[in-house]
């Protein structure tokens, strides 16, 4: 089983969130944000094991290339183009298709591997700790995550840690979840935000509930919302500056005792209302 | 002059920090380029004037009369995103493969919808900002279209641009032509470390780059790490911004952090924009 922790917006405490659920329910944690991975500083893994993430890019060979383009016109990401004498590659903007191999006549190309990450994997007592981490400079994260989900443990619970917004890279992790967790914080962005997460979990058919997070009781708008549609929520977490403080550090929460309660209580309702 | 504002990690204050300094540089234009997740925008009543519509990418397309479902596409396609000739649209990249391979010629590209640019204009002047499809691709290509359209705009003003979290495509697209970059970053672990990559990110792309540490005060031992991380790498630290709880109430009031006069945050951030304004930022 596998549950994903979204939000839409940056910083409403996914991380948080997933880590000391991960903790608490002995479940294996996949960090998603591979731009900015931050679960591992919560769980400390050790024996970590590290290898690269290869996407495929295209090698033209230069004699049996007539520099006809076709490959030019058959790349739809323009990752490709005419120099006087030779075919030449942008190789961050390829999508390792495969469509300009397809597409020569002579069969000049072929496919040679390129690093654009990492997968990192380590142990915390019986728990599997993963994450991608993106290279600099590199703008596409997909391959990353399919690296980084291909292969989940069937057994138990996996916790996948999301990446905020609602394009491409958060599509590709609901894609391996059964069940997913939305964080938000209970201000007009959130509920902004809030709102497009919903509309993806729906549009895939993905059972969720919903955490606040920094919640404070005057909230009327976040309430009629979940009315309206109604959403299940699932916990809360209160807004005290000592709980941000206390991530400052790197610290989990449920080693507070009066933080725990509000992690036992969000296990809970996962029992009762998704699994 | 064009002003970047990042952070790395999601929700360290960058929409609160550049619509202060909007507000407070009166005519800037403003560009909303968290479009997956955007907020900016949500401060201002504007009038939406005109909307254009974007496409990211292509998704395949099959003419059901023409195929006769032989298969072959499944074995190209590099992202399992059609089978017999059914396609996946999420998973679908546009990239083509499967039309090149079809004997029927029953698979074509159109262009998936993505995005509506919008000119919203304002009391001020105009933001520029995007409502993306659920799920859609191309943030990269959307974030550079907004800024090219609303580049005839900043010419002799100060355009500001509101970024997203991370460091991959629309992050890239924010930061890669403007004059300077604004990393926001936090007093924390995570707020550390994705300032560093964010920061790595700025330099490989040759971006100049200053650095401003909101909720400074949430833990003054990591303020001072970033502080000497700042000076280690000839990063000039802008501001120091101290945790104020106005900061929640002017976000659900949408009205600009500027204009609360008690506060700790408004008076911090009109200081660091003074700074700003006379050592880096000549509009």
């Amino acid at each position: 089983m596998n549950i994903a922790v979204l939000s839409g917006k940056g910083g409403t405490g996914k991380t948080t969130i997933a880590t000391n659920l991960a903790l608490l329910l002995e479940a294996n944690y996949v960090d998603c944000d591979v731009e900015e991975p931050n679960g591992f500083i919560f769980l400390e893994p050790e024996d970590i094991k590290s290898r690269d993430v290869e996407v495929e890019i295209p090698k033209i060979d230069q004699e049996k290339c007539i520099l006809c383009g076709d490959c030019i016109e058959a790349c739809k990401f323009n990752a490709l183009a005419k120099t006087k004498n030779k075919i030449i590659l942008f190789d961050k903007l390829c999508h390792s298709c495969g469509a300009c191999g397809l597409a020569c006549p002579t069969k000049a190309i072929e496919y040679t591997k390129r690093a654009i990450g990492k997968i990192e994997e380590g142990k915390r007592g019986n728990i599997s700790l993963k994450r991608g981490i993106m290279n600099i400079g590199e703008p596409m994260a997909v391959p990353i995550l399919k690296e980084l989900l291909k292969e989940l443990s069937e057994e138990g619970i996996n916790i996948l840690d999301s990446p905020p917004g609602t394009s491409c890279n958060v599509v590709n992790v609901l894609h391996y979840a059964h069940r997913a967790l939305l964080v938000t914080e209970p201000t007009a962005f959130g509920l902004h935000d809030l709102k497009m997460a919903v509309e993806l979990v729906k549009r895939l058919n993905i059972p969720f509930g919903l955490i606040i997070n920094k919640y404070d009781e005057n909230n009327p708008y976040l309430k009629e919302y979940m009315e309206e549609e109604n959403i299940e929520l699932i916990g809360k977490i209160p807004f005290r500056r000592e709980i941000a403080e206390n991530y400052s550090k790197g610290q989990t929460l449920i080693h507070v005792e009066k933080y725990r309660g509000y992690f036992q209580q969000i296990i809970g309702n996962i029992e009762e209302v998704l699994l | 002059m064009r002003l970047g504002i990042i952070s790395g990690k999601g929700g360290t204050g960058k929409t609160t920090i550049a619509t202060s300094i909007a507000e407070l540089e009166k005519g800037s234009v403003r560009i909303d380029a968290d479009v997956e997740a955007s907020n900016m925008y949500l401060y201002y009543e504007g009038k939406d004037m005109d909307k254009e519509y974007f496409s990211g990418s292509y998704v395949a397309h099959v003419d059901t009369n023409l195929c006769i479902q032989c298969g072959i596409c499944n074995e190209v396609c590099k992202f399992h995103a059609i089978d017999l000739g059914k396609v996946n649209q999420l998973k679908c990249e546009g990239c083509g493969a499967c039309t090149i391979v079809c004997p029927e010629k029953a698979i074509s590209l159109v262009e998936e919808k993505t995005a509506h640019i919008y000119r919203t204009e304002i009391p001020d002047g105009n933001i520029f900002r995007a409502e993306m499809e659920i799920g859609g691709d191309g943030s990269g290509l959307l974030v550079s279209r907004l800024r090219q359209k609303a580049e005839k705009y900043g010419k002799n003003s100060l355009t500001i641009l509101d970024g997203s979290p991370g460091i991959g495509c629309s992050v890239i697209a924010s930061i890669t032509g403007n004059h300077w970059v604004l990393i926001v970053t936090e007093p924390t672990k995570s707020g550390l470390e994705d300032f560093i990559r964010v920061y790595e990110l700025t330099k490989h792309f040759n971006i100049p780059s200053m650095a401003c540490i909101n909720k400074y005060d949430i833990n003054e031992e990591v303020t001072w790490e970033i502080e000497s991380y700042c000076k280690d790498n000839d990063i000039p630290l802008v501001g120091k911004i101290p945790f104020d709880e106005t900061v929640v109430q002017s976000i659900n009031q949408l009205k600009p952090i500027i204009y609360y006069e008690d506060s700790k945050a408004n008076k911090a951030i009109r200081d660091m924009w003074g700074r700003m304004k006379e050592d880096y930022i000549k509009i």
